[in-house]
């Protein structure tokens, strides 16, 4: 959603993240109306049904974003040619989002050992430009110790990933 | 007095060698968890609390509360060395505290920010001995509509107060309420906005929300930065400290002032960081050095952190007696303690004495040994730091990952974390308030049993809200607070058309 402002940086302008995130808030809340209409959303003969509370939540979150979009859409309350996020800005910020993900589905895949492990020393090689040797040793020595503090010393078993790696431990 | 006897008894319950190795253990990665971004007050409570299950419940919350301590105290850190506000509320504290160490006086503007912090929480401390035990006899007058009406005046106060836009205020305390919402309903054993996915059946556990939301989302704002440690050094010895100490007692005044706004801030819905915006402005304006202030002026720290600290101590007040809490870090610390059993409330003060007063004698304990470690390892603290962020930050979001996965051992969470992260970058820039989130997330289910049992009661009659004095004038104060902006605004509006 990019909204290109000839000002000082390009970026996302506030205005159409406004918009954006007002329409979101908008599906949310017809979302649990949706629910909670399902449920039932009056009063039996025993008390309010379980739809009585989550509708009127989602009936609030629908009004408050219908408000704010309304107003955002008006421009009201938003300064001219704000910015949500400078292009330039974003490109560090996605540095760190999108490894992040990447991460996470590591640790889905290979589990949390293995996975710290590669994410950190990758980060330090690409990001720090830190050399493969230093990065390896960093990642594989949090890793040990966060393994020695979690599976050993805590006996709290963290995830092992779906096709677990490390299975040879024992642990 | 019986509450001197009872805190007595309190000390005895917390001065066991096991329970003091844990302050020091608790303060000293509070400060930890202060001095690095990402990880702050909240969020680091929510990624350790896991750990804690293994404890016996006093032992654990002496430990989170001195973490609480640590974290408070370490925010200063950051803000005095590297003009970087390790917390929110450590922010006012760069205005005077940063000069003070560019102009070579780190060790005296750490040591009055300690001292200061010290006192403030100190005093917070003393208040909440003597009145914690008064609320809870009060509240255990109120029924079911009394207890509704508070958590309502608490909401509408959010709304009212809040500097955020009333609508946006509105929409982030009902998605909390929502998300709140999920899972199996405890009274008709429905399974509600599940759609079938058995993972939410467990519903959003709100440590999740708060690691993504505080965490994740906190270091993906300081990206937009760019982060430079690029800090000044700290010297700090005996003679720094005494020499400080001597000076500090001429702002006795502005200390006495930050703490009754600290005190009042953290038992409203406001907290630690308006508490030490507003003090500062405060003492700017009534200092005869209020010109001064930005430059390097000792009170300007003074007033800050005496009142975030008292504000963060007193959040914990309603948080023991009526449990509802004061800050996002006091929901944290609430959550626990719903976790372990325990309901907050004034029936914490009757059936589990040993435990109400063993918290609160750690709190003196914890303040003095945040204090002594404070002093003394501040050259270690900010050396971390030095530690360049292409190392730190991955560790942080490896340390963020496993609190997240250690709460319901859930693959899932961990997804939701990042999915919370991103939602607090898009919130706090687009001006949409996190802390009501998060408290609708740790009361949402309270308050609404609240409800449906007032309804119960009254057979469905509203009018049940106005039943006596008590509940009537609660909720008349909630709903004044609650139009508060559309008045204040109408008045303007009526002021100018009139001129």
């Amino acid at each position: 959603m990019s909204d290109k402002h000839e000002t000082a940086g390009r970026g996302i302008s506030m205005r159409s993240a406004e918009i954006v995130v007002a329409l979101l808030v908008l599906v949310m809340g017809s979302v649990v109306v949706y629910d909670s209409l399902r449920l039932g959303a009056k009063w039996a003969e025993d008390g309010p049904e379980a739809g009585y509370f989550p509708f009127y939540i989602g009936a609030l979150i629908c009004i408050g974003g219908g408000v704010t979009l309304i107003r955002a859409l008006l421009g009201k309350g938003i300064k001219k040619d704000a910015l949500f996020v400078e292009f330039e800005v974003l490109k560090p910020v996605l540095s760190v989002l999108l490894p992040a993900a990447v991460f996470v589905f590591g640790i889905q895949m290979i589990g949390i050992y293995v996975a710290s492990a590669l994410y950190i020393a990758v980060f330090m090689v690409w990001l720090g430009k830190y050399s493969w040797i230093r990065g390896a040793v960093v990642g594989c020595g949090v890793s040990a110790v966060m393994f020695m503090t979690f599976e050993v010393w805590f006996k709290v078993p963290l995830f092992k990933g779906e096709f677990n790696p490390l299975s040879f431990i024992g642990y | 007095m019986e509450e001197i006897n009872a805190l007595f008894h309190g000390f005895s319950v917390a001065l066991t060698p096991f329970n003091l190795l844990l302050m020091f253990v608790g303060v000293t990665l509070g400060v930890l968890i202060g001095v690095l971004p990402g990880l702050g007050g909240a969020n680091g409570i929510a990624i350790l609390l896991p750990l804690t299950f293994t404890m016996p419940p006093t032992s654990a919350v002496i430990m989170l509360s001195c973490i609480y301590w640590g974290a408070l105290f370490g925010g200063a850190i950051t803000s005095i060395l590297f003009n970087i506000p390790g917390e929110p509320w450590s922010v006012a504290t760069t205005f005077d505290g940063y000069p003070m160490a560019q102009q070579g006086r780190a060790g005296e503007a750490l040591t009055s920010a300690f001292t200061s912090s010290f006192i403030g929480a100190f005093f917070a401390v003393i208040m909440i001995t003597f009145l914690a035990p008064l609320v809870a006899k009060f509240a255990l007058q109120f029924g079911p509509p009394e207890f509704f009406s508070v958590f309502f005046l608490t909401f509408c106060s959010f709304i009212g107060m809040g500097k955020e836009p009333p609508f946006k205020i509105l929409v982030a305390m009902m998605i909390g309420f929502a998300l709140a919402a999920v899972g199996i309903d405890t009274v008709t054993g429905q399974p509600r906005l599940i759609f079938d996915w058995h993972e939410l059946m467990r519903g959003f556990d709100f440590l999740i929300a708060v690691i993504g939301l505080f965490g994740i989302g906190e270091i993906l704002l300081s990206m937009e930065e760019g982060l430079s440690f690029s800090g000044r050094s700290a010297k700090i010895n005996t003679k720094i400290v005494i020499e400080t100490w001597k000076k500090l007692p001429q702002f006795w005044i502005t200390s006495l002032r930050s703490c009754v706004i600290g005190c009042w801030m953290g038992i409203t819905p406001g907290g630690a960081t308006p508490a030490s915006f507003m003090s500062y402005g405060i003492a700017k304006r009534m200092s005869k050095d209020g010109a001064k202030f930005g430059t390097g002026q000792m009170e300007g720290v003074v007033a800050p952190e005496t009142a975030a600290h008292a504000a963060g101590t007193a959040a914990l007040l309603p948080m023991i007696s009526l449990g509802i809490p004061g800050s996002p870090t006091a929901a944290v610390l609430l959550g626990g303690l719903l976790i372990w059993g325990l309901q907050p409330g004034p029936l914490l003060f009757v059936e589990q004495k040993d435990f109400v007063w063993g918290l609160i004698a750690s709190m003196y304990l914890g303040n003095i040994a945040g204090l002594i470690i404070v002093l003394t390892c501040v050259p270690l603290f900010a050396a971390i730091l030095r530690v360049p962020f292409s190392i730190i930050a991955p560790i942080i979001i490896v340390i963020c990952a496993v609190g997240a996965y250690t709460v319901h051992n859930a693959m899932l969470d961990i997804w939701l974390m990042l999915l919370f992260g991103v939602i607090g970058y898009a919130f706090k820039k687009l001006a949409y308030p996190l802390a009501p989130l998060v408290l609708a997330l740790v009361l949402g289910d309270q308050a609404e049993s609240a409800f449906r049992q007032s309804m119960l009661i009254s057979q469905g009659d509203v009018s049940v809200f106005f039943s006596n004095g008590l509940v009537g004038s609660i909720m008349m104060l909630a709903l004044l607070m609650l139009f508060w902006p559309a008045l204040t605004k109408l008045k303007e509006t009526l002021k100018s058309k009139m001129a």
